[in-house]
């Protein structure tokens, strides 16, 4: 090793010398240029392992790689048998799971023989002796890269390149242009219709009932107790076509305090019926359905960001990432005792977006 | 091979080096099978020059080094369990009535995606397995990404020529995430269905676009009936594509570099020290891909992970509490979490700007920015322009590797903040004290952790330094002639020294006035920076020290 040692020792004080085959020198910037550095003490000689000195060890290790690479076969073999042995029985769960841990194990059992031998038989039995090899500076030599520049400028020539200024910057005109129709031909994502005019209405209108969330029987104010929260939808809604982006804005938490504790401004007076109140399940954060009731504080808690709302007080953000109220919905009640819409929402629901409050 | 050559330690194994270069020795029906086949291969693509090239490739050997390896392997078994998966899953969102095995979901309506995922995962053998495989292995695939990226930062390994690689390796990375939400929403379940809820919501929140961008995205009002199946060609087709090229150009530029290795004793910036591809290194890294396939195929066949037959289908109404997203996007959805309230306001007149929303929009990418940028701006404080072979202990860099303990720990509070219901109900806390809490060490814990690993790293470059100058403390107390007891320490091999004394050191740079005789802005932020990482620094031990310690010891 001395041999290789003594051509790199002069440069390589500190580990930072640049690769002596490159003559350029290269800023070294800031960095300390050492006069007085520790010699690197060259390679260090080879420790032969247990497997190298005793032929016995080496037999073991040997029968080991196979052994293990047997295994291998065996699990392999074994996750088809069980593909067979253990189906899926549809009336019986437990049949699921004995067929995905019988597979899984066995064809582990296959791919782990076979990694942990390969690893083992590269440790104990392959030369583990280091090689050494030399680097080269990752830039081209200085004759290749006037090699490369003769191609560039060759090219240049020939075809007028830098020459012919009208045709070049034709050309990156159109290319620049020429992508376009690609961004314009997706237009039809989405539909035709203007995206803000959608999010401001919702199924909500006046006379339409209240009904339970998912099955769809209307609600009796008398239903409502003190203290009890139901989860709304308007009347219909399971019949509509749209129904999952209709029930995305028109989702209505109904809950029934003590009219003494409720905070209503004047023009709100006759939006609650007896202490009912209704409002958007709708996170106006990010749009989770605020669906955590707590009804000795009258909060809304959303579970996805934890926004929490006071429904005693117009349902204001107490708490957590959301900005505004959730929306109110004006409620009161029909001919025969059901709770219905006064009108849709006054606001959009939701989320906020840009156009929101034009 | 030219460029390889044998250090003349292994002529003491004759019996290693000559089968390894006497392959045809003897001529047996095997041996001219194979000749044969190479002879006729090798007419047709002169494949021999690649073999020559890079059969003998020297790699080096850390334990560090394997998780890129582990990256790569998880990937594959990606590729391998979704290709299975395409062939079950149906990316619609079709209404369908269950009719599967799942008893307890039978005739409800739901998309055909759930359906079809529940039929993989009650309905067909291996299904469940390969889901599991396919999701597991995800999560193993972003976590060792995250992991091979903070061995390159705090080892250096970014630095010239490798800054190239450093930014395609993180567009890996960024690529990785979005093949994993993408992924997670595709089977379309309550849980995931809330995931894009979530998305639907930021993307609202953009200025001027966002109510367009989600209206695009969406086909229409959310959830609508496309986006599983536009999320599908993004999964299968688009990212993995886009993946699959980065990822070859970042393993070419690893060959073309060729592999960093930790500073030792004949090992220097102008080669490489270790074992070659054939063989050793082919079979430790392909049999490693079978023990990273093998562990994945065994966590998937004993645990459990994403449940969706326990979520049902999506309905834009029920949620359940404690909901997270998947390990991985759980910084974004945290720093969702930790904004104060009442952050929204109407600018120009009437229109709505969510900085509730914006903010994490806008801190995340300048995060992200500067992970990608860092080795840029490094090399511009430092000014060095030449080639880094040789890795960094992270000690022996303690600004670079404070820098990066406070970027985690920026992560790690996210990332803690995407579970904060979960922390204030099994820790009985107030969810109020935990967001409190958390945003407190939002700004404090990235400092404080600055500040700690800093001292740590001198700590341990003093330690350092002792052990090289004056050996290891050996515990043997020896009472002197005269009643004087030292301790007797043991004194260090050259090797072990160079190990702990070779590193790069750098001073802060002077401001020096340009050829128009001026001080610039740029000169003076760069000083400024520079002060910052090289001020405080523990020099490197120079042999003038060891000599003179020798001496002292003498005694």
């Amino acid at each position: 090793m001395a041999d290789h040692n003594g051509g790199q020792s002069g440069s390589t004080d500190a580990g930072t010398a640049v690769e002596p085959s490159v003559p350029r020198t290269v800023s070294s910037g800031t960095a300390v240029v050492v006069q007085d550095g520790i010699p690197n003490p060259g390679h260090q000689p080879h420790r032969l392992r247990v497997t190298d000195l005793d032929p016995k060890k080496e037999k073991e290790a040997s029968r080991r790689v196979s052994g293990l690479f047997f295994l291998s076969l065996i699990g392999s073999v074994a996750a088809v048998v069980f593909y067979f042995v253990f189906p899926i029985d549809p009336s019986n769960l437990a049949s699921v799971r004995i067929n995905t841990l019988s597979l899984g194990v066995a064809i582990s059992l296959g791919l782990l023989g076979i990694g942990i031998g390969a690893v083992h038989w590269a440790k104990a039995l392959m030369s583990d002796a280091e090689i050494t090899e030399e680097r080269h500076g990752t830039r081209g030599s200085d004759a290749t890269r006037a090699k490369a520049v003769d191609v560039f400028t060759l090219g240049n020539k020939e075809s007028g390149f830098g020459r012919r200024a009208l045709i070049r910057n034709s050309l990156f005109a159109a290319l620049a242009v020429t992508p376009i129709p690609a961004v314009v031909l997706f237009r039809d994502l989405a539909p035709a219709e203007e995206p803000g005019e959608l999010l401001r209405h919702t199924m909500w209108d006046k006379g339409v009932r209240l009904t339970r969330d998912p099955s769809g029987t209307p609600i009796k104010a008398s239903d409502v107790t003190y203290g009890s929260a139901f989860h709304v939808i308007p009347d219909g809604l399971n019949e509509e076509e749209d129904r999952l982006e209709q029930k995305a804005k028109a989702s209505v938490l109904l809950m029934r305090l003590r009219p003494e504790d409720l905070i209503e401004p004047d023009e709100k007076k006759d939006w609650s019926y007896q202490g009912i109140v209704a409002y958007s399940k709708i996170c106006t954060h990010v749009g989770c359905p605020v669906a955590l009731y707590e009804q000795q504080t009258h909060n809304l808690l959303c579970p996805c960001h934890q926004s929490q709302f006071d429904v005693s007080d117009q349902a204001k953000v107490i708490f957590g990432p959301a900005s505004r109220p959730l929306p109110q919905l004006p409620i009161a009640i029909d001919d025969e005792g059901y709770l219905v819409a006064q009108s849709d929402f006054h606001e959009p629901v939701g989320p906020s977006f840009w156009e929101r409050e034009l | 091979m030219s460029t390889a050559t044998e250090t003349p330690v292994t002529t003491t194994e004759p019996s290693t080096t000559s089968t390894a270069y006497g392959p045809f020795a003897s001529p047996t029906r095997g041996a001219r099978f194979t000749g044969a086949a190479a002879n006729y291969i090798d007419e047709r693509t002169s494949i021999s020059g690649l073999v020559k090239e890079v059969g003998r490739k020297i790699f080096p050997d850390h334990w560090s080094f394997m998780l890129g390896e582990v990256a790569l392997y998880s990937f594959v078994a990606i590729l391998l369990s979704g290709t299975f998966l395409t062939f079950f899953f149906q990316p619609s969102m079709v209404p369908v009535h269950y009719e599967g095995s799942y008893v307890p979901l039978k005739g409800i309506e739901m998309s055909a995606a759930y359906a079809s995922s529940l039929d993989i995962s009650f309905d067909i053998r291996g299904g469940l397995l390969m889901r599991q495989v396919h999701h597991w292995a995800a999560l193993l695939f972003v976590a060792s990404i995250g992991l091979h990226m903070l061995r390159i930062y705090f080892t250096g390994a970014f630095r010239k020529p490798r800054e190239i690689n450093w930014i395609i390796g993180f567009v890996l990375f960024i690529l990785a995430m979005a093949e994993g939400f993408t992924g997670y929403s595709l089977p379309d379940d309550l849980l995931s269905g809330n995931g894009l809820r979530i998305i639907d919501g930021m993307v609202k929140a953009i200025p001027i676009f966002g109510v367009w961008v989600s209206y695009l995205l969406f086909g229409g009002e959310f959830p609508g009936t496309d986006v599983v199946s536009r999320f599908y060609t993004l999964h299968i087709l688009l990212l993995p594509a886009i993946l699959v090229a980065a990822l070859g150009v970042h393993l070419l530029l690893l060959v073309i570099n060729k592999h960093t290795q930790f500073a030792g004793p004949g090992k220097t910036n102008g080669n490489v020290v270790g074992v070659p591809v054939m063989p050793v290194f082919a079979a430790k890294a392909g049999g490693f891909f079978f023990i990273v396939f093998g562990v994945i195929m065994l966590i998937a066949a004993t645990f459990t992970i994403n449940p969706i037959w326990n979520y049902g289908p999506y309905d834009p109404s029920p949620v359940s509490a404690g909901t997270q997203p998947d390990w991985y996007i759980g910084f974004a959805d945290g720093a969702l979490r930790l904004v104060p309230p009442h952050l929204e306001f109407l600018v120009f007149g009437d229109y709505t700007l969510s900085m509730n929303i914006l903010l994490p929009l806008l801190v995340l990418p300048l995060f992200l920015g500067l992970v990608a940028f860092y080795p840029f701006i490094e090399a511009w404080i430092t000014g060095d322009k030449r080639e880094h072979h040789i890795l960094d202990r992270p000690r022996n860099t303690p600004v670079r590797t404070a820098i990066g303990v406070a970027g985690v720990v920026f992560y790690a509070v996210l990332w803690a903040s995407a579970s904060s219901d979960l922390i204030a109900t099994h820790f009985k806390l107030s969810i109020e004290g935990v967001i409190h809490g958390l945003q407190a060490l939002f700004f404090l814990g990235p400092i404080i952790a600055y500040i700690v690993t800093k001292r740590i790293c001198f700590g341990l470059q003093k330690k350092d330094r002792e052990i090289a100058l004056h050996g290891f403390e050996s515990g043997r107390i020896v009472r002197l002639p005269g009643g004087e007891y030292i301790e007797v320490h043991q004194p260090l091999s050259d090797a072990e020294r160079w190990r702990l004394t070779s590193y790069t050191d750098y001073e802060p740079l002077m401001i020096r006035p340009n050829s128009n005789g001026k001080i610039t802005a740029t000169q003076r932020l760069r000083a400024g920076f520079s002060r910052w990482f090289f001020e405080d620094r523990i020099l490197p031990v120079s042999k003038g020290e060891i000599e003179a310690s020798h001496h002292g010891d003498d005694h």
